[in-house]
């Protein structure tokens, strides 16, 4: 199929301001919804998300940007009750067709989340795990060179290269998140999710991981959750703001933060609710 | 006055106490109005008050109440006749009876001697003295204790803090029970373990392959030397735990596994209970559904294969006890494995892990310490089991590693030593204490590992 260069018509009525879609987007949502029971918690959102950089998702609490967050590598599939509707393409292919496996999805869609959540095993069986059970590594060397790279790239290499044998969870919570962030681009993703990966962080660990993610975006997209208007700013080239279920804008962060469209947008991120 | 009566008197004084001090309390200030001028609230005084009438009151009542007997028996001897007071110990004991069956009007006094009739009279008055001089004593000290506390009682009078000091120590106190108790138990079981290896030699009983309990009575009776090894008896226990654990452990950790992870809510609100109700069924249930139903059937299937089975084998004995512990290490594993943070999963999850992988490689690896600690329970709950293997398993100690035969356990013959008259001076008798000994040590070591082991798990995700 020809995806490239192709832009995914958005359907009429869409209430959102600003450029919903970008050219030869890694993933495109057309009308999700998504149900918890009887609560109605994405209503019909349209946005594309561009490759090699970082979206980020801003609004204030309840506004269903984790909720959209967690839609992108199914894993709503997990909470019972959860209902997600309308298309969501990864590469031009329906991540919700029958032939598409969750398990191959989640290989490409990687995600990091709130609180650093290593594995009770060592460091190195923490990056390694990925590898180990998509077999992307043909023998010892090769996965010891896949978690070498993938510690180098995550900035946490210098600080473990001598004790990888150690549990994961007796490194520091930031150290801990760098841990995760290795562990997802281990299996060597498209795409990274982050939900809130910084707001269990103090500010020294905050700004390794901004840094870092500025890194990673030369060879990921990169979709960020946030609640730190300044931390959206800094890291992201795209930005979203949520609102009750709806995304209200979406843009170039510069004008999102500048010239914003829409009143509650405006409202937002001058300070007046959230 | 009676004891009894005199106890309700005491509550009844101390209620008295509590409207008392509260009132008190309230007066000093000028009325329930101004009650925050008070230290404390106005009930703290009356419950101040209402303790300090009844606590000592009553410390002194049951510390009376306990030794009144003997000291009343004591002096009731001393006046007995000198030729009554030279008897021996077991001839003054009936004596004493005697004297007890008629004061508590059992006996006619007419059918027993005259010094004894003198003696209970002796007993009666004594008694009736000292019930009357409790009743005064504990009244006033009961009083005393109020009218000290009442007059004590000024707004600054800090009486919250007193009287959660005196709940502090009781809490104490309750605690301190159960640890006496233990303590209790534990130095009786060593004193008699220690007379009977004064008899039999630790080494003997502890390295011996033969378990024949028997002392003569004649001396040339057959069989009239016992045999204290108490291997066969370990060996036992050991092999039908092993069977136990074999059938509960993967059945118990895999239901615990649907339960946690697989179950949907409502079949879990179900299975989970029926589950445990295993655990409430009575042993002695399990002993003769062992013994009237397995046992047999093993036997038949056995014949079928052309394979001898005993009657009574470790094999029936092991398979019942296995589901009798199925719920301890299923209840104990759902809850580790509940107790793994859904972060785990999610990230497991988020890797493209399929379900089993997350379970198999995260979850059960972040609930192991815990399930272990469950296993470990389980094995000390097998080890101490009686019922099923003193109805299943048969009493011959055969040193087998052989399911099929027969075998008998620590606790059975703890039990066959210790069940009919008994005389305590013999090894028989006394070598039950010793088996309870070592059971005791080796299930408390299994315990404080479980324990250990449980609480370092409980602290890594808090």
């Amino acid at each position: 199929m020809n995806q490239t260069a192709i832009i995914k018509p958005v359907p009429e009525g869409t209430r959102t301001i600003g450029d919903v879609t970008v050219p030869e987007p890694v993933f495109s949502c057309r009308d999700v919804d998504v149900f918890y029971g009887d609560k109605h918690a994405i209503k019909k959102v349209n946005i594309d998300i561009g490759r090699k950089q970082v979206l980020a998702m801003i609004g204030p609490s309840g506004c269903g940007k984790s909720t959209f967050l967690r839609c992108l590598n199914r894993m709503n599939d997990t909470i019972v009750g959860a209902r997600v509707e309308g298309l969501i393409e990864l590469d031009g292919q329906d991540i919700h067709e029958k032939r598409q496996d969750v398990v191959q999805l989640r290989a490409r869609v990687g995600m990091v989340f709130q609180k650093p959540n290593p594995f009770p095993k060592s460091i190195y069986e923490n990056v390694a795990y990925g590898p180990r059970i998509h077999g992307l590594a043909g023998d010892r060397a090769e996965l010891d060179e896949i978690v070498n790279l993938s510690l180098r790239r995550a900035g946490l290499w210098e600080e473990v290269k001598d004790r990888l044998n150690q549990p994961g969870t007796s490194l520091s919570g930031g150290q801990q998140q760098r841990l995760c962030i290795a562990r997802a681009i281990a299996v060597n993703p498209e795409v990274i999710l982050m939900d809130e990966p910084c707001s269990a962080l103090d500010p020294i660990a905050t700004a390794r991981i901004e840094d870092l993610i500025d890194e990673l975006r030369e060879s990921y997209a990169i979709c960020i959750v946030t609640h730190s208007m300044q931390q959206a700013a800094r890291v992201s080239q795209r930005t979203a703001y949520f609102h009750l279920g709806d995304l209200i804008e979406v843009g170039e962060t510069n004008k999102i933060f500048t010239n914003p469209q829409a009143k509650l947008t405006e409202d937002y991120i001058t300070g007046r609710f959230g | 006055m009676s004891p009894s009566i005199l106890f309700v008197l005491i509550v009844a004084l101390s209620v008295l106490a509590f409207q008392l001090g509260k009132t008190r309390a309230i007066a000093m200030v000028g009325g329930q109005r101004r009650i925050r001028d008070l230290h404390s609230l106005p009930g703290h005084y009356g419950l101040l008050t209402a303790m300090w009438c009844g606590l000592p009151a009553l410390v002194v009542f049951l510390t009376w109440v306990l030794l009144q007997d003997a000291v009343i028996t004591r002096l009731v001897i001393a006046q007995l006749p000198a030729a009554s007071q030279a008897l021996p110990d077991a001839q003054l004991g009936l004596l004493l009876n005697d004297l007890r069956n008629v004061v508590a009007g059992d006996v006619p006094p007419e059918m027993v001697a005259p010094e004894t009739r003198v003696a209970a009279a002796q007993y009666a008055q004594s008694r009736d003295i000292a019930e009357l001089a409790l009743t005064a004593i504990v009244i006033s000290i009961g009083i005393v204790g109020m009218l000290w506390v009442r007059a004590k009682i000024r707004p600054d009078l800090r009486a919250r803090n007193s009287y959660e000091r005196v709940i502090e120590i009781l809490l104490f106190g309750c605690s301190a029970v159960a640890v006496f108790t233990t303590l209790g138990i534990v130095l009786s079981i060593v004193f008699e373990a220690f007379r009977f290896f004064s008899i039999v030699p630790v080494t003997e009983f502890v390295f011996g392959t033969n378990w024949s309990p028997q002392m003569a009575i004649r001396a040339d009776q057959v069989g009239s030397s016992g045999a204290f090894g108490a291997v066969p008896l370990f060996a036992g226990t050991l092999l039908i735990s092993f069977i136990a654990m074999i059938v509960a452990v993967p059945i118990g950790l895999f239901s615990a596994i649907y339960l946690a992870e697989y179950a949907p809510i409502k079949v879990r609100k179900y299975v989970k209970p029926l589950l445990e109700v295993l655990a409430g069924v009575p042993t002695v249930v399990y002993g003769f559904f062992a013994v009237t139903t397995v046992g047999p059937a093993l036997r038949v299937a056995g014949e079928a294969m052309g394979l001898p089975v005993a009657g009574e084998s470790a094999l029936a004995a092991g398979l019942v006890m296995g589901i009798m512990i199925i719920p301890f290490v299923s209840s104990l594993s759902d809850d580790m494995i509940t107790a793994v943070p859904q972060s785990l999963r999610d990230g497991a999850y988020a890797l493209g892990a399929t379900r089993s992988e997350t379970i198999r490689q995260v979850v059960l690896r972040a609930a192991l310490p815990g399930v272990v600690g469950g296993v470990l329970l389980a094995i000390s709950r097998a080890i101490g089991e009686t019922m099923i293997v003193v109805m299943a398993a048969g009493l011959s100690a055969n040193l087998t590693a052989n399911p099929l035969e027969a075998v008998t356990t620590v606790t059975v013959q703890i039990v066959t030593l210790l069940v009919g008259d008994q005389e305590f001076d013999s090894p028989k008798t006394l070598a039950a204490f010793a088996l309870g000994l070592i059971l005791f040590l080796v299930t408390l070591l299994l315990n404080v590992i479980a324990l250990y082991v449980v609480r370092k798990y409980r602290e890594q995700y808090e």
